[in-house]
C-alpha cells in the first residue's frame, strides 16, 4: 500500500489523484486555477515525457503536462479505484 | 464610414476557434504575414440579411484574468473595446474547462453567444449536450456547431441576427460567490459606476479590484483620460 | 467623487489571496455543476488520442519519430520545389524576349529598359520562382502537422532539453515557427508566460532558418554539395545537408540560450503548462488550399515591396560609375578584405548588408553584383549559375561559409522591428542583432581557417 498523500510529481501513470492544496504563488497559481488544478478536483497522471520530465495530467477533460518544479508543489490524495 | 457589427470571437486555445473563424468569414480576412496560427488578432467580414458584420479573431486563452500578453489583448477587447457581440467558442469534447472562459465573460459583457463547436467529434465520443438547458442557466443563447464540416451555421448567423435586430435579449446569469465576497461587491459596485458610467460592468470592475489586478487598473487610467477628452470634443456634434 | 486610485487602495485593504481562489474556485465549480447537468458522457473513455500519444512521445521512439518528420518535411519541400522552380523561371525568361521587344517599339530609352528589365523585373521574379515554390510546398505540409496537433508533442518530448539550456519547452514551437517567418515567430513567442524564457526564444529564433533563407540554402547546397548526384538522390544529399544545418543552428541556440541564462539573464525556468490537445485529423484540402494561397500571396507582395526596390537601387548602383568601376564594385572592394578572412568576398558581404530588409534578396543582389552589368542574366539554369559562381572563385568551402553565414547572422528588418515592438528595449534589440552578427562572423573565420590548415581546399 502506497502512501495516500502525495504530491502530483510523485505519481506514476494511471494514478487519480485527489488535489488538496497548490504550494505556489504569484501568476503560476492562477494559471494552475484557470487550467483546472483547484482543490477538490481529479486528476489523472497520464504519461511523462521521454526523458522523464514534465509529465502529462487528465485534468478537466483536458491533459496539461507540468514540470516537477510546480507538480511537486501540487499536494492530494490518492484516489484510484481499484 | 464603417458601420459594421463587430463580433470578437473568443475561446480556449485548440477548440477550432480560428477553423469556425475562416470557415464564416472565408478568404475575406485580413491577417499577419504568416499563414499559421492566429498569432496577432486577425479580422474578417461577413454579410447576412444585409448587415455586414467584422469578426475579430482574439487570441486563444485559458482565462480572461490577464497572466498573460494575449489574455490582456483580449480580455482589453471585449471589455473596452466593447463589440456589438462576443462569440464564445467552446470544445464540445472539455466542456467543464471552457465552460470556465464562458462565465468569465458572462461577467465582462452582456451580448454573449455561447458556441459550443466539435460537436460532431464529441457525438461520436458518445457526449451529448443539452444546449437548451445551458441556454436557461446561462441566460444566453447556447449553439452547437462543427466548424470543419459547417454545422450549425444557420442557428448561429441566426441568432447574431436576432441579437442585432434586438428581437432576443441576452441575460447573463451572474456567478453568485460566497457572502463575503458579495458584501464586498456591493459597496464597491456604486463607487465603480458613479467614477466611470459607460465603463465596463461595474460588478466585473468590482472583483477584479478584489482580486488586484493592477495591470487592468493602469489600463482603466489610460482609458478613462483618453474618454474624457473624447467628452469634450463630442459636444461638437 | 472617489478616484480610481482611492477605489484601488479601498479593494486592495479588503482583498486576499484565498478571495481570488475563492473566485476561481466558484467559476469552477459552476462549470462543473453545468456539465454535470447538460452534458452526459459516454461510459467508454475515448483512447484514440492516448494510443496515438503512446507511440509519438514513447521513449523510444519518440525521437526517432520526431527526426523522421522533420527530415520529412524538408524532403517533400526540397524535391518537391525542384520542377515548378525551374517552370517558373523558364515562364519568367521567355517573357523577356516580347517585353524587350515592346520596349524598342515604344522607343523606351535604354536606361528606363535597363531600371525597369534588367532591375526591377529579373530581380523580382528571381524572387518568385526560387522563393515560391519551396513556400507554397513547406507552409501547407507544415500547417497539416500543426493542425493534426503534432508540435505540442515536440515541445513536451524536447522540454527536458530546453529547460537544462535554461529556456522554456514551449521555444520549441515557437522555433518550428521560425521555420516559416521569424517576424511571425517573434510575435509567436507571446504564447511563453515567463519573460525571461520569452526572451530567449526571441534573441535566438535567428537560428532557425525561415523561410527567405531556404531558397538560398536549398539552391547552395544542390549545387556545390551534392553536385555529384542526380534526380532523387541529389534532393536526399540536398536534405541531408540542410538537416545538418538546421540541427546546427539548434545546438547554437542551446549554446546561446545557456550561456544568456547563465549571464544576463539569470533566473530559475518558471511557469511551465502545456497543453496536449486531442490528435483531429486536419480538413487537408481546406488547409493546403489556404495555407499555400494565403504564403504565396505574401510572398508576391513581399517580392514587389521589397525585392523591387532593392533590385532597382542594385541596378543603379551597379551603372553608375566612379573612376572605371561601378559604385558597386567599389563597396565590393572595399568590403574584400574582410569577407576574405570569412572565406566569402566582398559582394557575399555587400548583399548580406543590401540585404537586410529581407533575406529573399540576397542571393538575387549577389548575382547582380558578379555580374558587370548589374542586373540578373536571364533567369538562367542551374549549370550557369555555378559557373558564375565559381568563375568568382567560388568553391565548395565558399558555399559552406555563405550558408552558415546565412543560418547564423543578424535578423532581417522586419524580424528586427518585431523584435523592438515586443520587448519595447533598445538594448535587447541591438543584443538580437549582435549575438547573431558575432557568431556568423566567428564560425565561418573558424571553417576557413580549419579547411586552409588541413589542406581541404
Amino acid at each position: 500500500m502506497r502512501e495516500s498523500k502525495m504530491t502530483l510529481a510523485d505519481a506514476e501513470k494511471g494514478d487519480v489523484i485527489k488535489i488538496s492544496s497548490l504550494g505556489l504563488d504569484g501568476v503560476m497559481r492562477r494559471r494552475l486555477l484557470d487550467l483546472g488544478f483547484v482543490p477538490g478536483a481529479l486528476v489523472e497522471a497520464v504519461r511523462k515525457s521521454p526523458l522523464g520530465d514534465p509529465m502529462a495530467f487528465k485534468v478537466s477533460q483536458a491533459v496539461i503536462a507540468l514540470r516537477k518544479e510546480e507538480s511537486s508543489k501540487i499536494e492530494g490524495e490518492l484516489f484510484n479505484d481499484e | 464610414m464603417n458601420n459594421a457589427y463587430r463580433i470578437a470571437l473568443a475561446g480556449n486555445p485548440n477548440t477550432g476557434k480560428s477553423t469556425l473563424f475562416n470557415a464564416l468569414t472565408g478568404l475575406r480576412q485580413h491577417t499577419g504575414n504568416w499563414a499559421g496560427k492566429t498569432v496577432s488578432v486577425a479580422q474578417g467580414s461577413l454579410q447576412h440579411k444585409g448587415n455586414h458584420y467584422d469578426l475579430i479573431d482574439l487570441p486563444g486563452t485559458y482565462s480572461l484574468f490577464s497572466n498573460s500578453a494575449d489574455e490582456t489583448v483580449a480580455r482589453n477587447y471585449i471589455v473596452f473595446e466593447k463589440p456589438d457581440i462576443t462569440l464564445v467558442v467552446l470544445d464540445a469534447t472539455s466542456m467543464e474547462r471552457n465552460l470556465n472562459l464562458a462565465l468569465q465573460v458572462l461577467e465582462m459583457t452582456k451580448n454573449v453567444i455561447i458556441c459550443i463547436n466539435l460537436i460532431d467529434a464529441a457525438e461520436k465520443q458518445g457526449i451529448k449536450i443539452n444546449e437548451h438547458l445551458l441556454t436557461r442557466q446561462l441566460g444566453v443563447p447556447v449553439i452547437k456547431v462543427s466548424a470543419r464540416n459547417k454545422l450549425g451555421f444557420p442557428k448561429l448567423l441566426d441568432t447574431i441576427d436576432r441579437i442585432i435586430t434586438r428581437a432576443i435579449e441576452c441575460n447573463p446569469v451572474p456567478t453568485i460567490y460566497d457572502e463575503e465576497i458579495e458584501e464586498k461587491i456591493s459597496r464597491l459596485e456604486p463607487k465603480v459606476k458613479e467614477l466611470w458610467k459607460d465603463g465596463p460592468s461595474s460588478r466585473w470592475v468590482s472583483l477584479r479590484l478584489l482580486d488586484g489586478d493592477e495591470d487592468l487598473m493602469r489600463e482603466m487610467e489610460k482609458r478613462m483620460g483618453r474618454e474624457e477628452n473624447d467628452e469634450s470634443s463630442r459636444v461638437m456634434d | 467623487m472617489m478616484n480610481l486610485q482611492g477605489l484601488w487602495t479601498e479593494a486592495r485593504e479588503q482583498s486576499s489571496t484565498e478571495m481570488r481562489d475563492e473566485i476561481v474556485h466558484r467559476l469552477y465549480e459552476r462549470s462543473r455543476k453545468l456539465c454535470a447537468a447538460g452534458v452526459k458522457y459516454p461510459e467508454k473513455k475515448d483512447v484514440r488520442t492516448e494510443r496515438i500519444d503512446a507511440i509519438l512521445t514513447s521513449p523510444v521512439l519518440g525521437f526517432p519519430i520526431m527526426l523522421l518528420m522533420l527530415g520529412a518535411v524538408f524532403y517533400i519541400t526540397i524535391a518537391g520545389a525542384n520542377i515548378p522552380s525551374s517552370l517558373l523561371a523558364d515562364f519568367f525568361g521567355s517573357l523577356e524576349g516580347p517585353l524587350e521587344n515592346l520596349f524598342v517599339y515604344l522607343h523606351i530609352p535604354d536606361w528606363i529598359y535597363g531600371i525597369l528589365v534588367a532591375g526591377l523585373y529579373r530581380g523580382t521574379t528571381w524572387v518568385i520562382s526560387v522563393m515560391l515554390p519551396p513556400m507554397a510546398i513547406f507552409f501547407p505540409v507544415f500547417a497539416l502537422l500543426e493542425n493534426y496537433g503534432y508540435l505540442p508533442r515536440v515541445a513536451f518530448n524536447l522540454d527536458r532539453i530546453f529547460k537544462s539550456a535554461g529556456a522554456h519547452g514551449k521555444q520549441s514551437l515557437t522555433m518550428a515557427m521560425g521555420f516559416g517567418c521569424n517576424a511571425a515567430a517573434v510575435l509567436s513567442t507571446r504564447i511563453i508566460e515567463s519573460p525571461r524564457e520569452r526572451m530567449l526564444a526571441i534573441l535566438t529564433n535567428n537560428f532557425v532558418p525561415c523561410n527567405g533563407r531556404w531558397g538560398t540554402l536549398i539552391l547552395l547546397s544542390s549545387l556545390f554539395m551534392a553536385s555529384h548526384f542526380t534526380g532523387g538522390f541529389k534532393s536526399l544529399i540536398t536534405t541531408l545537408v540542410i538537416i545538418g544545418l538546421v540541427m546546427f543552428g539548434i545546438v547554437i541556440t542551446f549554446l546561446v540560450s545557456w550561456i544568456l541564462s547563465k549571464t544576463a539573464l539569470k533566473g530559475v525556468p518558471t511557469h511551465y503548462t502545456l497543453e496536449l490537445p486531442p490528435y483531429r485529423r486536419p480538413k487537408i484540402f481546406d488547409t493546403v488550399i489556404r495555407s499555400s494561397l494565403t504564403k504565396s500571396w505574401a510572398v508576391l507582395m513581399r517580392a514587389v515591396k521589397v525585392a523591387a526596390p532593392a533590385a532597382i537601387l542594385t541596378w543603379i548602383a551597379g551603372n553608375i560609375y566612379i573612376g572605371d568601376a561601378s559604385v558597386l564594385q567599389h563597396v565590393a572592394q572595399f568590403l574584400d578584405p574582410f569577407g576574405r578572412l570569412l572565406g566569402l568576398d566582398g559582394y557575399i558581404l555587400m548583399a548580406f548588408i543590401l540585404g537586410l530588409p529581407a533575406n529573399e534578396i540576397v542571393l538575387p543582389i549577389l548575382l547582380m553584383g558578379y555580374l558587370s552589368t548589374g542586373s540578373l542574366t536571364e533567369a538562367g539554369s542551374m549549370a550557369e549559375l555555378k559557373n558564375i559562381l565559381s568563375e568568382h572563385g567560388w568553391t565548395w568551402l565558399t558555399a559552406l561559409n555563405m550558408m552558415l553565414f546565412s543560418l547564423l547572422h543578424y535578423p532581417c528588418g522586419t524580424t528586427l522591428i518585431n523584435i523592438y515592438k515586443e520587448t519595447k528595449s533598445k538594448k535587447w534589440t541591438f543584443m538580437a542583432f549582435l549575438i547573431p552578427t558575432v557568431i556568423a562572423v566567428i564560425v565561418p573565420l573558424m571553417t576557413t581557417f580549419a579547411a586552409k590548415a588541413f589542406g581541404w581546399v
